[in-house]
């Protein structure tokens, strides 16, 4: 669809006129709600950050390597616990360790991976989020007991900063990664594993970095969360948080980078329009994915670039 | 020597719904290679339907049997209006699971909206806390109940699925989909009355949940987690396994309460499949998985 002349432009970040613009509009809107935006949309705004980056890790793993995964709530409960306990940290090196020991998580989980398959894993790996849970209801010493943990929380608008600096990372590191070898053996060991062993690509190591990578960003996530919530508590990490994500990688689109970040704002602003009825959240997020999966299995992601091909080859078709 | 029967035939008959669930899940899994993250919700909409019937002033005979067919008319009407045009449409085995926990979303968010979260009480004929001797122990009216209920839910998806045509009819398709399609076999109304008798037992198992837990839109969570666990335990591809596995789970897991201590209990379940799955992941009864080129 896109002419490429040369090499470099190959390459290149965002290859076209249409892409830079589909680009600069979403950055252009983080960098002017500041200005503009109420403190409400602030506060919506840093949420959406905070969970587009959990979700882009999500994606790297069932979106692109195809492991169906039900341990997020866990490896966002590491990520948020590890956090707070290494708060005397400075603040980047909490984040990391955050980052890291719900990797160190993910890898251990994905062991079974090795082995199991389909529904198999999406059990293992359910049995692990849950185990997780129980651990922080039972062990106090880790989940600060009743009273539950506090976190230092920075004002919302150098929080509203921070995180968006860092979804702008993450998105561009991911997509990059996409693009470059590992990237490219999830989506082989996705479309068919063996095929992928057969081309030389190593089993264990594409579905154990697919697993770590994915758990530090949703390390990352929970960090971020706990950050932004002040307060932590093990009824935070339950399986709805877990459906909730599941909701926004299919809406938004599988294995896809803008699809994330568009499926981490529908489930955080559509709560927000209905807050008034609590209930009609989960059938509208049950419609959604229903909608989605039979119409357009490519969620918002598949709706945006159905879109920009009719923009680019207006006015044939 | 009385302590351990006496746990043993109270987690006996936890575990016969754990086995109703277990047998739904296998079901489902075995027809059309779907793991139904909504099978809790299903049972959790007929209970509470029979919860409305009870608490308007009809009587259980009327309430019961209805609730069933409610249940079962959801599954039926989910895999007609959405599991079958996606699988038409060639949606991934992840793409079907997803759409399961978009049928338990938006079954979650009706009965709270109709219900409200607020826990309620149901009625039911049979009382939780008067205990009748059996042999040397005593078992509640309940669970004395329970253990028939299992029973009849078990005895009629066998007489179904072994003695009927009907039954024959779902052994060919979920042995070979193209093949019972090829011999003219109406697979998809099969495949339908399949999801239907799964959710069946699961309202069958969440009527007789109902009233040792409290009613509120979440109450079948862990009924079905333990399910899930007694399928895995017996292998998701066998029926009897899913039977065995849910009478196994529950009986082990209120001896590991009585003796091992009451946080045990919970996180039983778990261990268990981590167990299972990692040591031998095709359950006690599965076939080991073999995989063509």
């Amino acid at each position: 669809m896109d002419r490429v002349e040369s090499y470099r432009e190959e390459l290149g970040f965002a290859r076209g006129r249409v892409n830079r613009a589909l680009l600069a509009a979403p950055l252009a809107l983080a960098l002017a709600l500041p200005f503009v935006g109420s403190p409400a949309s602030l506060v919506r705004g840093t949420l959406i950050a905070i969970t587009a980056i959990g979700v882009l890790g999500q994606n790297l793993l069932i979106g692109y390597c195809g492991q169906i995964s039900f341990g997020q709530a866990g490896f966002l409960a590491i990520g948020a616990y590890a956090f707070a306990h290494l708060q005397f940290l400075p603040w980047p090196l909490a984040l990391l360790g955050a980052g890291l020991s719900a990797a160190l998580a993910g890898a251990v989980v994905g062991f079974p991976s090795l082995r199991l398959k389909g529904p198999y894993l999406a059990i293992a790996t359910l049995g692990f989020g849950i185990a997780v849970y129980q651990l922080l209801a039972n062990v106090s010493w880790l989940s600060g007991g009743r009273t539950g943990l506090s976190v230092a929380r920075p004002p919302l608008l150098s929080l509203y900063c921070t995180d968006v600096l860092l979804l702008a990372l993450f998105a561009a590191a991911t997509s990059n990664l996409v693009s470059s070898y590992a990237g490219r053996a999830f989506m082989a060991v996705r479309d068919s594993e063996i095929a992928a062993e057969s081309m030389g690509v190593n089993l264990t190591r594409t579905k154990l970095l697919a697993f770590a990578l994915s758990s530090f960003y949703t390390g990352v996530h929970g960090a971020l969360f706990a950050q932004f919530l002040g307060h932590l508590e093990p009824e935070l990490f339950n399986l709805g948080e877990v459906l909730t994500q599941f909701v926004a990688i299919t809406v938004g689109g599988l294995a896809s980078v803008e699809g994330s970040i568009l499926g981490a704002a529908f489930v955080v602003l559509l709560p927000a329009l209905f807050g008034g009825a609590r209930w009609a959240v989960p059938v509208l997020f049950g419609v959604a994915i229903l909608a989605v999966l039979v119409f357009q299995p490519g969620g918002l992601a598949g709706l945006l670039r159905k879109a920009r091909l009719y923009l680019e080859q207006w006015p044939f078709r | 020597m009385d302590r351990f029967l006496q746990y043993a035939a109270t987690g006996l008959s936890a575990g016969s719904l754990y086995a109703l669930v277990a047998l739904g899940l296998v079901l489902i899994y075995k027809s059309t290679r779907v793991l139904n993250f909504a099978h809790g919700e299903l049972a959790t909409l007929g209970t509470f339907a029979a919860f409305a019937l009870v608490s308007r002033g009809h009587s259980f005979l009327l309430a019961f049997p209805l609730a069933v067919l409610s249940g079962a008319a959801a599954a039926v009407l989910f895999y007609f209006g959405a599991l079958a045009p996606a699988q038409r449409r060639g949606a991934t085995l992840l793409g079907q699971v997803i759409l399961t926990i978009g049928l338990a979303l938006i079954v979650q968010g009706l009965v709270a909206f109709v219900f409200g979260t607020e826990p309620e009480r149901m009625p039911f004929p049979l009382s939780d806390s008067d205990s009748r001797p059996v042999g040397p122990i005593y078992l509640s009216e309940l669970s004395l109940g329970t253990l028939a209920a299992s029973l009849v839910g078990c005895g009629a998806l066998y007489l179904v699925v072994q003695r009927t045509r009907l039954g024959l009819a779902m052994r060919a398709v979920s042995e070979n989909l193209l093949a019972a399609q090829t011999l003219g076999l109406p697979t998809r109304r099969i495949l339908a009355l399949a999801w239907g008798a799964a959710a069946a037992l699961a309202v069958l198992a969440g009527l007789f949940l109902a009233p040792a837990l409290l009613l509120d839109p979440y109450f079948m969570l862990d009924p079905f987690l333990k399910g899930l666990a007694a399928a895995v335990l017996g292998g998701l591809g066998s029926l009897p396994g899913a039977v065995a596995g849910g009478l196994l789970l529950g009986t082990a897991e209120s001896l590991a309460g009585a003796y091992l201590g009451i946080a045990f209990k919970k996180t039983f379940a778990f261990l268990v499949i981590l167990a299972v799955l990692l040591l031998r992941p095709e359950g006690l009864f599965g076939r080991p998985f073999k995989e063509r080129i």
